[in-house]
């Protein structure tokens, strides 16, 4: 009981603190609007690679198409704030609702079927979302895209403040979702699919089911991104929402470790700023991130939280030789 | 009480017949052997039953304190709720996952809160994973792995895999238990040790198992009856004594005799 409450405290603690000091550094002046920004898309990108993550990392069915979960999400949270006037935060919710929606009906079929096939065919779907969304002038304003969605806030000083802290709880929220959940008996559930999917049958999971509830929520949190996303930019356009996009959000999950969140969190921010950095390169730098990923397929496929982890090691190696029999009875 | 009934079950693999009129009615706490030689059909039976393969012919009727059903064509996870767990010839743990969590999966068609529950972290979750965890320890506690419950099962020796195989299946709370190659890999003291293991937790749980087993030293020694199977089909039956001393299992087994005749 009191270790729980512990806990709680702890992790709430650390969320607030680290708000505290993202927004103060901001409000000083230290973390300047450029960076402001860059920080709030690494959020966006977190989450809905947290979604993918679910899917592909802890379900460990590799989904290449979540970029059109995100169109789903982008477009319906514009529609409800442009036309119907809905509010931001259920906007936001209904949006997600909307796209997890699609990712059932898409799912119901696709997920009988199994490893490369459920890859191309979720590529696939990615696709045609966005070619409907090109055609469907009337609604999303096609290809030359939809201007004059509303931001977080209009504030010019406080905007990006504002929008931060919008996008870093949704991230927080997200964060949680995930960890609560696959630290419970479904997350279990979820994982021994991944582990192996005869097994998990024969131990009386209902294997279609959990790949259903993975994926429709999956569907769900990307299209929450995708929602924050919209309000964030202010504009959208289908070409936004390529395979490319998709293909982001799968090296974030692979570089960061499938069914890691911690990695997911890191490489989503690292990633999001290198993308930045790497500006000055133009085209090529569309180059280096496929490198990244043969290169870590090559030496390292467990990915940051390996080398985190082999870092550790190593460190407790060399430094801490002689202090074994501290980890033997330290822990009291 | 009889605890399953197969009448008549084939299967086709294409225009392959592997299994033909396979008949088997199992009685409430027997321990029956299924051996035959290689591609004989003995692993195509407990995929049929257990519902991997649903068979082309025939019908398969499980009995338990719930009533008879008819499970033919029923999926793994219905069959294995209904009371008939099942080892892999070639043991199929969750590798990358701890001893504990292995055990911990299979409770879990009996888990009462659902996934909103745990996302918030109610009191009903901590309550019964709470109870979940001290069933798996307690099951882990009595085959002597409990300390290792926080290892990955792909690091346990060979022995204690399989060791970790059965507690996982005996969590699903069977009434009927079929082992596939249970002594599979084991030298001669291992092998002794898994007889007295499933003798052990024959009676620990009241058990009806049925095993299929290459190793004639534990068929002989712990079955009270054993099946014979060759070409898909029954081609004896009856006790270790009965099955040694039959010329149709010696002739399946080591071929003619020298100077027989067709």
């Amino acid at each position: 009981m009191n270790k729980r409450r512990k806990n709680f405290l702890i992790s709430l603690a650390a969320i607030i603190g680290s708000l505290i000091v993202i927004i103060g550094l901001m409000y000083l002046g230290i973390l300047d609007e450029y960076t402001a920004q860059i920080l709030t898309f690494g959020a966006i990108n977190v989450i809905i690679a947290l979604g993918l993550n679910l899917i592909s990392g802890f379900t460990g069915q590799l989904a290449l198409g979540h970029a059109g979960f995100m169109a789903i999400g982008a477009y319906s949270t514009a529609f409800l704030v442009m036309q119907a006037r809905i509010p931001l935060l259920p906007a936001i919710l209904i949006g997600g609702i909307v796209t997890a929606i699609f990712g059932f009906v898409i799912g119901f079929p696709t997920l009988r079927l199994k490893g490369d096939y459920l890859a191309i065919v979720t590529l696939g779907f990615g696709e045609i979302i966005r070619v409907i969304m090109i055609n469907m002038d009337s609604v999303t304003g096609g290809a030359a895209g939809l201007k004059g969605i509303p931001s977080f806030s209009d504030d010019i000083n406080l905007g990006p403040i504002i929008s931060f802290i919008w996008v870093y709880l949704f991230m927080i929220a997200t964060i949680l979702l995930i960890n609560n959940l696959m630290k419970s008996s479904h997350g279990r559930a979820i994982v021994s699919i991944r582990e192996d999917e005869i097994a998990a049958n024969a131990m009386g999971i209902n294997v279609f089911y959990y790949k259903m509830f993975s994926f429709t929520l999956s569907a769900f949190i990307a299209g929450i991104g995708g929602g924050l996303y919209a309000l964030l930019f202010g504009y959208l356009n289908p070409t936004m929402f390529s395979w490319l996009k998709s293909m982001d959000f799968v090296i974030i999950v692979v570089l960061g470790g499938m069914g890691s969140i911690v990695g997911t969190v890191a490489t989503g921010f690292i990633l999001t700023y290198l993308q930045e950095f790497l500006r000055i390169l133009q085209d090529y730098r569309l180059v280096i991130y496929p490198l990244i990923l043969i290169f870590v397929m090559l030496f390292k496929p467990t990915g940051f939280v390996g080398i985190v982890e082999d870092t550790k090691t190593w460190v407790k190696r060399v430094f801490l030789k002689k202090k074994g029999s501290m980890k033997a009875g330290g822990r009291g | 009480m009889t605890v399953l009934n197969a009448k008549n079950i084939s299967i086709y693999f294409g225009g392959l017949k592997a299994v033909s009129n396979f008949n088997l009615q199992i009685e409430e706490g027997e321990l029956i052997g299924l051996i035959g030689p290689n591609g004989a059909g003995k692993t195509t039976i407990f995929n049929m039953i257990t519902g991997v393969y649903t068979p082309t012919e025939g019908e398969i009727l499980f009995n338990t304190k719930k009533g008879t059903k008819n499970i033919t064509g029923l999926k793994p996870y219905q069959i294995t709720k209904r009371g008939l767990a099942r080892t892999f010839q070639n043991i199929r743990l969750f590798k990358d996952l701890t001893v504990l969590d292995n055990v911990r999966i299979a409770f879990h068609f009996n888990v009462q809160y659902n996934p909103l529950q745990s996302i918030l972290q109610t009191p009903a979750f901590y309550k019964e994973e709470e109870e979940i965890t001290q069933k798996a320890l307690d099951l882990l506690d009595i085959f002597n792995i409990r300390q290792k419950s926080q290892e990955l099962a792909k690091n346990l020796p060979y022995g204690e895999q399989r060791k970790l195989e059965i507690t996982r299946a005996l969590a699903t709370h069977p009434s009927l238990l079929f082992l596939d190659e249970p002594a599979a890999g084991m030298n001669p003291q291992e092998t002794k040790d898994l007889m007295n293991l499933i003798e052990f937790i024959r009676s620990k749980f009241k058990l009806t198992i049925l095993l299929i087993e290459h190793d004639m030293n534990l068929v002989m020694g712990i079955c009270e009856r054993i099946i014979v199977l060759n070409y898909g089909q029954t081609i004896a039956e009856g006790t270790p004594a009965e099955i040694s001393k039959n010329p149709l299992v010696i002739k399946a087994y080591l071929g003619k005799e020298v100077g027989e005749d067709a």
